[in-house]
């Protein structure tokens, strides 16, 4: 199979005065050229941190530990400071989960936009700004003539994640990573929103990370999910096969507290019990406390990640015979 | 915009007029407090002629009722009238307006020195937070912040101008220096060196505590986040990025300083004989020279309440994000 993005054993943690947290931990994805792939998970089980890993936009007191993420045959962690940002908003973009926070309130929108182009098309401001302008336009922002010149605060939330997209695609980027992109959005425009994204990153051929909680969404818009649960990922499937049956317990149970009243799948609400401390994750299988089928095993040693029909991947002791 | 930021101007500048006011006649209030006759402050408590006590009565209406004195008091101020100092058989405005460009040239060297040293080396300490150098200069910071600005000047004064000679001791100028072009800028700036230093030393670590801990939070924003993803070098990060929205609240702390620099030019300027505003306060104080005292009081007041409007239409420009009402 040929690759765009391989994570092999990647590992984040945050060292905090209380203690050493286990965000992420020995996470391996690959992600295929214009593919989508969903990262799914309760908050704080480390999809964020995943991201921001493999961009290495880590700072103190968060350190990557290990692991290795092969972007067209190069090794990004290994890469200078100076490599890292051409990639960074050129050949991988990001789109982050808070229009509100995450546009510079004292700069002009035309001109965050444009910036990112002057980066990586090494265009003059002229040019650049042209560029922005295009780049407004193609998210489909109304009058993008008088937005440019827009500071943040002016604009609506849905608005803003349109600058942000606007942003991320301005320099075609071969990945585009969503962190849950339309979480602080007004639910009427969570679809739009979506839908753009989708539509510009088939248009561009980029490839999709899609980090979100909305089963809904990922079904909607993905091909391949991967389930991640207390900083490892426990279940990957292609989307039908997903849906069609959980082979993980979490999975299952995501699924479960995800039907809606008319029997739709949307955001999963809490499942039973409290997710784990990262500080101190459970022995054995991270999620054993909380799981229904738990047994013998479970508790004493970390499962096996066993490859089943179709190249699914579970980490479950139920697995073990490869069924 | 452009409309709208000049009403928002004009409407600072308006709202600055009854604080004004409010200033003048606490001036008066006060000379109306003092125990005895309102006479022996206004003349300066001198042995003074009957015939200068009658133009006094006459010219402030002491016989007529308050509010009618209050009146004359404020035209008079408001036409710039601050009276007359006996002591320097001058017009007191006259005086103030003659020292006043050398406390402007002490305080606006001491204020851009402290403001960009401050800033820069907060925004360098922010990006390497507890660092050697970052908790060293910190130290000094605290030193400095809590140094008593009298006491550091005389160290200064001991050390660089009596002990080894480098600076002159006193005053603004020295007689032998040419009286115009480069000689006479240098020979200035040569006397400025030591004051303006002890001036600097308070803001520079308030604005240097002020701008890192600006700086830390700010780095720590989602847009920061934003920046670095979309490929901006780490220096740009800093200087672009954060440093604007950080300065922020800078910008209305330097402001602010300004009053407290005033006071400060007391003691700095008492300490070098510089002949500024903040000497001619000591010497009045020392004389019980009242219409200078009035007069400066009057004076400085309105040059902090300037200085804040000023601090508030350059924070209008620089944060997009104000209101403009
Ligand atoms: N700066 C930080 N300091 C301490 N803990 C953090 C910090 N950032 C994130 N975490 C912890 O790391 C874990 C993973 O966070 P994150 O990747 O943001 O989760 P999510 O899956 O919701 O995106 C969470 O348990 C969170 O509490
Ligand atoms: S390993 Fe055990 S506890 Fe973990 S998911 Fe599988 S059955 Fe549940
Ligand atoms: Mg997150």
């Amino acid at each position: 199979m040929q690759e765009l993005l391989r994570v092999e054993d990647l590992t984040t943690h945050i060292f905090t005065p209380a203690g050493v947290v286990r965000a992420v931990e020995g996470v391996s994805l690959r992600i295929r050229p214009s593919e989508a792939v969903a990262l799914v998970g309760e908050s704080g089980c480390g999809k964020s941190m995943t991201a921001l890993s493999l961009m290495r936009l880590v700072r103190p007191p968060v350190r990557i530990l290990g692991g290795r993420v092969w972007f067209k045959g190069r090794d990004l962690l290994a890469l200078s400071e100076a490599e890292m940002r051409m990639v960074r908003g050129g050949e991988i973009a990001m789109v982050f989960q808070d229009p509100m926070t995450f546009l510079n309130p004292v700069f002009r929108v035309g001109d965050q936009v444009a910036e990112a182009i002057c980066i990586h098309q090494g265009l003059g401001r002229r040019a650049a700004e042209a560029g922005a302008l295009e780049a407004l336009r193609h998210v489909k922002i109304p009058a993008p003539e008088a937005v440019v010149h827009y500071y943040p605060h002016q604009l609506s939330g849905g608005m803003r994640q349109r600058v942000l997209i606007a942003m991320a695609v301005a320099c075609r980027p071969a990945l585009l990573i969503a962190d849950e992109p339309t979480t602080a959005l007004d639910v009427t425009i969570q679809a739009q929103i979506m839908a753009l994204l989708s539509d510009i990153r088939r248009e561009l051929g980029s490839a999709l990370l899609l980090i979100s909680h909305d089963l809904g969404l990922v079904a909607e818009y993905c091909d391949r999910v991967y389930v991640m649960y207390a900083g490892e990922i426990v279940e990957e499937a292609d989307v039908f096969g997903l849906f069609k049956g959980p082979q993980h317990p979490y999975t299952a149970a995501l699924l479960k507290s995800s039907l809606n009243i008319d029997h739709r799948v949307a955001a999963f609400e809490a499942i039973e019990g409290q997710p784990p401390n990262l500080i101190a994750p459970p022995p054995g299988c991270r999620f054993h406390p909380r799981c229904p089928r738990a047994f013998e095993p479970c508790s004493r040693s970390a499962p096996p990640v066993v490859t089943l029909e179709g190249g699914r991947v579970a980490r479950c002791w139920l697995h073990e015979d490869g069924r | 915009m452009q409309s709208r930021f000049l009403t928002y101007l004009f409407r600072r500048v308006l709202q600055a007029v009854p604080l004004l006011l409010l200033v003048v006649v606490i001036t008066f209030l006060l000379v109306h407090a003092a125990p005895g006759d309102p006479v022996d402050v206004l003349s300066g408590q001198m042995e003074t002629a009957p015939e200068y006590r009658e133009q006094l009565r006459r010219e402030f209406g002491l016989d007529r009722p308050l509010y009618v004195q209050l009146g004359r008091y404020v035209a008079k101020v408001t036409s710039l009238d601050l009276g007359y100092s006996l002591r320097y058989r001058v017009d007191v405005f006259d005086l103030i307006m003659s020292r006043l460009p050398a406390t402007l040239l002490l305080m606006g060297t001491s204020l851009v020195l402290s403001s960009a040293i401050g800033i820069l080396l907060g925004a360098f300490a922010a990006r390497h937070p507890y660092s050697a150098a970052d908790n060293a200069a910190t130290l000094v910071a605290l030193a400095g912040y809590s140094m008593p600005v009298f006491w550091l000047g005389q160290l200064l004064l001991l050390l660089f101008a009596l002990n080894l000679g480098w600076f002159p001791t006193q005053g603004m100028a020295s007689l032998r220096a040419p009286a115009e072009g480069w000689g006479r800028a240098f020979d200035i700036a040569h006397h400025l060196a030591l004051p303006a230093l002890t001036y600097s030393v308070y803001n520079l670590t308030l604005i240097f505590r002020l701008t890192r801990a600006r700086m830390q939070e700010t780095l720590a924003e989602d847009y920061i986040t934003t920046a670095r993803a979309k490929g901006v070098s780490e220096g740009a990060v800093v200087f672009r990025h954060a440093l604007r929205n950080a300065l922020l609240p800078v910008v209305t702390v330097i402001g602010l300083t300004f009053g407290f620099m005033l006071a400060g030019s007391v003691l700095t300027e008492t300490v070098f004989a510089w002949p500024g505003l903040g000497r001619l306060m000591y010497e009045a104080i020392m004389a019980r020279d009242y219409p200078i005292l009035m007069g400066l009081f009057i004076f400085i007041s309105s040059l902090v309440i300037v200085a804040n409007v000023i601090t508030d239409v350059i924070y209008a420009l620089i944060d997009p994000r104000v209101v403009y009402k």
